[in-house]
């Protein structure tokens, strides 16, 4: 897992205490909102998402720039794909 | 005979309209909301446009209002909801003595997981005053909540000022509306509560069907988990026919709730200054800053439920305390907890009236209502030979 601090974010899930698939979902929603290049945040305290949100940049082709962790929840990054 | 429905604080009867605009989703419309084709997308629409016109009435965005199954559902999400998200920043909650039982049951529940609860005292009118608040707050203070409006004794509490107090205080405050929204002007912005509990029963919507209004970027734990219904805040496959009649009921309670209020207030007012003719009765709550529509007091020398049964044999339909504690046979807490001695509480009884009550209803009950008392103190082991009590003069120095 890659980590990371300081990361500035162009938006911001803050789904802390819901459970799957939110994560996915609010990522799902979130990235339509943003321009290429432009960085997602998705905070969260569902473990699952440490595998689900790299597997879902993965399939989708976003870049997963990594997580920073904070006492109680993980801090997602994510970068939109270029067109 | 005639039937007089004075219980409008237990549940209104459903607004034909708000009928008419359910009925599609009981029939042709039954569809899950979360699924793809126009029956599932139809029934999502539905349920935005009703959480549109929810949001409406208390004047915020539609997406801070949750759906839950009732009032009580939303007064235990509130309560354990926001303990359990904030309980690392401390484990104190604040709550009155004339909270209903979803509140103060939610706050014993909290009790025995380790959260520490002060219930704060009321004065005679059932008002919490902001000052004890202030003073109750602790550095371990997460969440206050009190009522909006008692359906007990109709105080209305000063939430605006107790907000000024929680702000400045970085705590946050919960009110349980449930008595108000839709009945009197609540505005979330203007009232500054964090969060704001409702049901559709208390303005013409139907039954098992509340919501709660959390303010925007405020964490809460679910109550319920499973799929993603209501932002994955509250699982469970929509009650859509419930949510569209509370909907149809929130936007007609805006259209019409002057009218209404001025309609139940002067219905109201006469109903007071009947009751208290017959002697020995006293108002609960407070003589002016109380809900509209609502008008309570304490018989002396009578049970209450007894008042209710020979009501009832007339046709006038009321309650004894809450609708919950008139079946529990105790002394109602919240009318102790107002002073009132417990043998007086016993005589309690609670008349809520709405938009289908008339004049004629009130000239008829007035005219019931005293021969009824008489009756059952003729019957009373207690009405001969007592005087006022000192308890009783203590609690309603000079009458009513």
């Amino acid at each position: 897992m890659k980590f990371v601090e300081g990361i500035k974010a162009d938006a911001t899930a803050d789904i802390v205490y819901l459970m799957c698939p939110m994560h996915l979902l609010r990522l799902d929603e979130l990235i339509k909102t943003v321009s290429p290049g432009q960085v997602l945040e998705i905070l969260t305290d569902y473990d699952g998402a440490l595998e689900d949100i790299p597997e879902w940049c993965e399939k989708t082709g976003n870049e997963f720039i990594g997580i920073e962790e904070t006492g109680d929840f993980f801090k997602f990054y994510v970068r939109k794909k270029s067109d | 005979m005639r039937k007089c429905y004075f219980d409008h604080v237990a549940a209104n009867p459903l607004h034909p309209e708000a009928l008419d605009a359910m009925m599609p989703y009981l029939r042709e419309e039954y569809g899950n909301p979360l699924s793809l084709y126009p029956l599932g997308t139809n029934a999502r629409s539905a349920i935005e446009s009703a959480r549109q016109s929810v949001a409406e009435l208390v004047n915020v965005k539609p997406a801070t209002i949750i759906f839950t199954s009732s009032g009580t559902e939303a007064n235990n999400f509130a309560l354990r909801g926001i303990a359990r998200a904030k309980q690392a920043q401390g484990k104190h909650i604040i709550v009155s003595k004339v909270e209903h039982h979803s509140v103060l049951n939610s706050a014993r529940y909290l009790e025995k997981n380790g959260f520490v609860v002060t219930y704060l005292p009321v004065d005679k009118h059932g008002l919490v005053t902001p000052e004890s608040v202030a003073a109750a707050i602790t550095d371990e203070t997460i969440l206050v909540s009190i009522t909006h409006a008692s359906r007990e004794i109709g105080t209305i509490e000063p939430i605006k000022e107790i907000s000024k107090i929680t702000k400045s205080r970085s705590v946050l405050l919960h009110t349980d509306a449930i008595a108000t929204v839709g009945n009197i002007p609540v505005d979330a912005a203007d009232l500054g509560a964090d969060l704001i509990s409702m049901t559709a029963h208390q303005f013409y919507g139907p039954k098992g069907i509340g919501a709660l209004y959390v303010r925007e970027g405020l964490r809460i734990v679910p109550l319920i988990y499973g799929g993603i219904q209501e932002g994955g805040r509250r699982a469970g496959t929509e009650n859509v026919a419930a949510i569209i009649g509370m909907g149809k009921a929130a936007e007609l309670a805006k259209k019409e709730m002057a009218v209404r209020e001025v309609h139940t207030r002067k219905l109201r007012d006469r109903l007071v200054d009947g009751v208290l003719k017959v002697p020995n009765v006293y108002l609960t709550g407070h003589p002016q800053n109380r809900l509209p529509h609502h008008a309570s007091f304490v018989v002396e020398f009578v049970e209450g439920e007894a008042m209710l049964l020979m009501l009832s044999m007339k046709g006038i339909y009321s309650a004894s305390g809450s609708a919950c504690s008139s079946r529990a046979l105790k002394s109602s807490p919240v009318l102790l907890s107002l002073g009132v001695p417990t043998a007086l509480a016993q005589g309690s009884i609670v008349f809520s009236l709405g938009t289908g009550n008339s004049e004629e209803d009130i000239d008829y009950f007035l005219q019931e209502f005293p021969t009824i008392i008489s009756k059952l103190r003729e019957m009373s082991p207690f009405a001969s030979g007592w005087g006022k009590s000192e308890e009783v003069n203590k609690c309603y120095t000079g009458g009513s």
